[in-house]
């Protein structure tokens, strides 16, 4: 009565990485978030009643684009060197990724200075400014969410506390950082190019 | 057999004797910082019956407000807030929680895992969750706001826009009620993602996606189903707090924002959340039935896919609510008929229950009780959801008496009476005592007596044309004996519940005791001591079959060797 039954065929036991289901799960949720902002977004394109319009004030941010999704690459690449257990290849180029992230959010920090004060744009002047400062302030949020996690790994790796072990968590969170890019050819396509 | 130790698991009991009298040191350490998903899976139970007394009492002052025409029980104002806080507590602190609840305590074990994927998410959900209820108790204090106007949230617990921007909704009330959602939103998120990440990366070796226990795979496509629900939502609340904080428009009418964009947003979340409250319990019907019917579960891949598929079918169905805002026809037919899909995979789920059942030797124990009155409570709650579901019959019944009845028979017919199954059907595990059988049959009869009166009562109000939301009514309208009798039923509820929480008390320390395997049921959970220990399992399960304690129980006839 209390024996195992004998045991069928024993087959092989491999399951996915509790990490990566987890955070892809995360980047879902997110979707779902984004999806709302973005579809406010286009059902008030040309809704507002006053000016100013995206075509007067809005200019294309054609190189923080192109800094931000170059930061995905050198992420990517940075995993890589992380797998192959070479640390300081690694720092520099976790470094540059953060230096690419940060350059993209006081590129954003200008763009809305200007907007506010040259153009006097704010969240309360029309529906534009409301869901512009909405959509590309939840993006630019994500962005700063990001750096956080880029600079507490780039300190505990310039602290010597990052080995190629680690690679597995450095992956699942540059999933993150490509999700945060991702996400923003959507954004740069909704607010840059359709709604312009 | 029932009693008897198995031998997976529990077998080595290595737990070192507890004291008799914990220090109130211990105590915090065992209950606010712990990380276990047992304890957590409790926690969530207790808050969650916690907030029923709380949202059942306001529902009980709706229906004294109602029991008589030209009533003044409680005055307009009050009465909204209690309808609001009745429907957002019930939905959002009751209903959500402890099914998270019961998924917390219940997955790891049925899957052989020695606790969540993330046990610290597991602990930093629950707390969110638990503040954010608080959050929205607190507006009944801290409501006031600046005007001095308002208390708790009185919008509804849909909260239509314009009824939510500043100039209707002034004082804080409405601010709590966003915060309090989104706080609780990325609680249940949290959990959603541990739950996931929990049924595919923990299971034991030989637990297959296909073995899995339906109550796992519920609570799989439940979670997954939370992550696309619960995020619109949070996006919702932001938007409105962007509005009333920042002089946003976006459901400003004014400013050219629009107000039926909410009632599209709200409903992307509200409509498929019926289905993440909806679908755990269908999970938990899936493990009773067969266990009191002695029989395996009939159509398992059927029932999965079924599962997937409502999940799926429920995302595309939102604006049957909203029949009469006024969309075009075609609208209006795409949303009938992706409504009226929803019946197939239900109804498939309904026929393999009943095929579980057919030809079993049915034990009528009170967790069997509550899943046969939810099979027939659920079939009238889905032909009236078919009915409302046509768009002329909507129009017609929209906001009614009707659509209330239609959704609490969902909502207390399937759901509570499920909810209640799943608490005498587990308690034994949780706590070691058994239930009391005979005060269970008085809850459970009082609890079937009651919801009849109030709530197929309620349809026929419903179709002489009271609305919902009012606060009293003339009294030659016709409704006036219904109403009393919806109310004497709304009584009778609330005394089995009283009952209900009495029998808990009562037996969590004169219950028999429970042992490993009351019911002799075939999912691991019961292979382990109850309740079990921190560890779950001393050794690691191994599983060969959906039905691992029938293989150990009947090592001449495994499952397995059907599979």
């Amino acid at each position: 009565m209390s024996a195992i039954p004998v045991t069928p065929v024993t087959q092989e036991w491999t399951l996915p990485s509790r990490g990566r289901v987890g955070m892809l799960s995360l980047i879902i949720g997110e979707c779902g978030i984004f999806t709302i902002f973005v579809v406010a977004y286009i059902y008030y394109i040309g809704k507002s009643l006053s000016g100013p319009t995206p075509q007067q004030v809005l200019d294309i941010p054609l190189f923080n684009t192109i800094c931000l999704l170059s930061s995905s690459v050198t992420i990517w690449l940075a995993e890589r060197q992380i797998e192959r257990g070479k640390i300081k290849a690694f720092a520099a180029l976790w470094a540059l990724t953060m230096g690419l992230g940060i350059e993209f959010i006081i590129g954003t920090a200008l763009e809305w200075h200007k907007l506010i004060y040259l153009d006097g744009l704010t969240v309360r002047t029309n529906l534009f400014g409301t869901t512009f400062y909405a959509l590309v302030g939840l993006h630019a949020t994500h962005v700063v969410i990001g750096l956080i996690g880029l600079g507490l790994i780039l300190l505990f790796t310039l602290t010597g506390h990052v080995s190629e072990q680690h690679t597995e968590r450095i992956q699942v969170f540059a999933l993150y950082w490509h999700f945060v890019d991702a996400v923003w050819v959507v954004v740069f396509t909704v607010v840059y190019i359709v709604g312009r | 057999m029932a009693d008897q130790t198995l031998p997976i698991g529990g077998s080595l009991d290595i737990t070192p004797e507890r004291s008799e009298r914990q220090t109130l040191l211990e105590w915090l350490q065992a209950w606010v910082v712990t990380v276990d998903h047992k304890r957590l899976g409790i926690l969530y139970v207790v808050y969650s019956i916690f907030f029923l007394l709380v949202a059942g009492a306001e529902a009980l002052c709706i229906r004294i407000q109602l029991m008589i025409p030209n009533n003044h029980f409680v005055s307009p104002e009050t009465y909204n807030e209690l309808f609001t806080m009745h429907g957002t507590t019930m939905v959002f602190l009751v209903g959500m929680p402890i099914l998270f609840g019961f998924g917390n305590y219940l997955v790891p074990l049925m899957i052989g895992a020695r606790d969540m994927a993330f046990p610290r998410l597991n602990a930093f959900s629950f707390w969110l969750t638990a503040f954010g209820g608080l959050l929205l108790y607190y507006s009944f204090i801290g409501g006031f706001g600046l005007y001095g106007m308002g208390a708790a949230p009185d919008v509804g617990w849909f909260a239509y826009a314009p009824l939510t921007t500043k100039p209707f909704s002034v004082g804080h009330a409405t601010d709590y009620w966003a915060l309090a959602l989104i706080v609780s939103g990325f609680g249940t998120l949290g959990t959603a993602i541990n739950i996931i990440a929990t049924t595919l990366s923990m299971r034991c070796k030989g637990m297959t996606l296909l073995r899995m226990p339906l109550f796992v795979w519920l609570m799989l496509v439940v979670s997954a189903l939370t992550l696309i629900t619960i995020t619109p939502l949070t996006a919702a609340q932001v938007m409105l707090l962007i509005d009333r904080y920042l002089g946003g428009h976006f459901f400003d009418a004014q400013a050219g924002g629009s107000a039926i964009i909410w009632i599209h947003f709200f409903w992307i979340f509200g409509h498929p959340e019926v289905y993440v409250l909806v679908l755990p319990v269908f999970g938990v019907a899936s493990e009773i039935i067969p266990v009191f019917s002695r029989k395996a579960i009939f159509g398992y891949p059927a029932m999965v896919a079924a599962s997937a598929g409502i999940a799926f079918v429920s995302l595309g169905v939102w604006a049957h609510h909203m029949f009469t805002v006024g969309m075009t026809s075609v609208g209006n037919t795409f949303f009938v008929l992706s409504t009226m899909l929803v019946g197939i995979p239900t109804g498939i789920k309904i026929f393999n229950w009943l095929a579980t059942i057919w030809g079993g030797k049915v034990q009528f124990r009170v967790p069997m009780m509550f899943c046969v009155a939810f099979l027939f409570q659920f079939l009238i709650a889905g032909l009236t959801g078919i009915m409302l579901s046509v768009a002329p019959w909507d129009w017609q019944l929209h906001n009614s008496y009707f659509v209330i009845a239609h959704f609490h028979y969902v909502l207390v017919g399937a759901i509570i009476f499920n909810i209640f199954a799943a608490i005498y059907y587990w308690f034994p595990k949780v706590t070691g005592k058994m239930l009391s059988e005979t005060l269970g049959k008085w809850h459970f009869w009082l609890f079937f007596i009651g919801f009849h009166m109030t709530f197929d009562t309620m349809h026929f109000v419903g179709l002489l044309g009271m609305p919902r939301s009012i606060y009293t009514y003339e009294a030659n309208r016709g409704w006036n004996h219904l109403n009393m009798i919806v109310s004497i039923g709304a009584f009778i509820q609330g005394i089995a519940v009283l009952v209900f929480a009495f029998n808990m008390m009562h037996s969590l320390r004169k219950g028999k005791e429970a042992g490993n395997d009351p019911w002799d049921a075939w999912t691991l959970e019961w292979s382990t001591p109850s309740p079990p220990p921190e560890y779950n399992f001393a050794t690691d399960p191994e599983v060969y079959s959906r039905r691992p304690l029938w293989d150990i129980k009947h090592p001449d006839d495994p499952d397995w060797k059907y599979e």
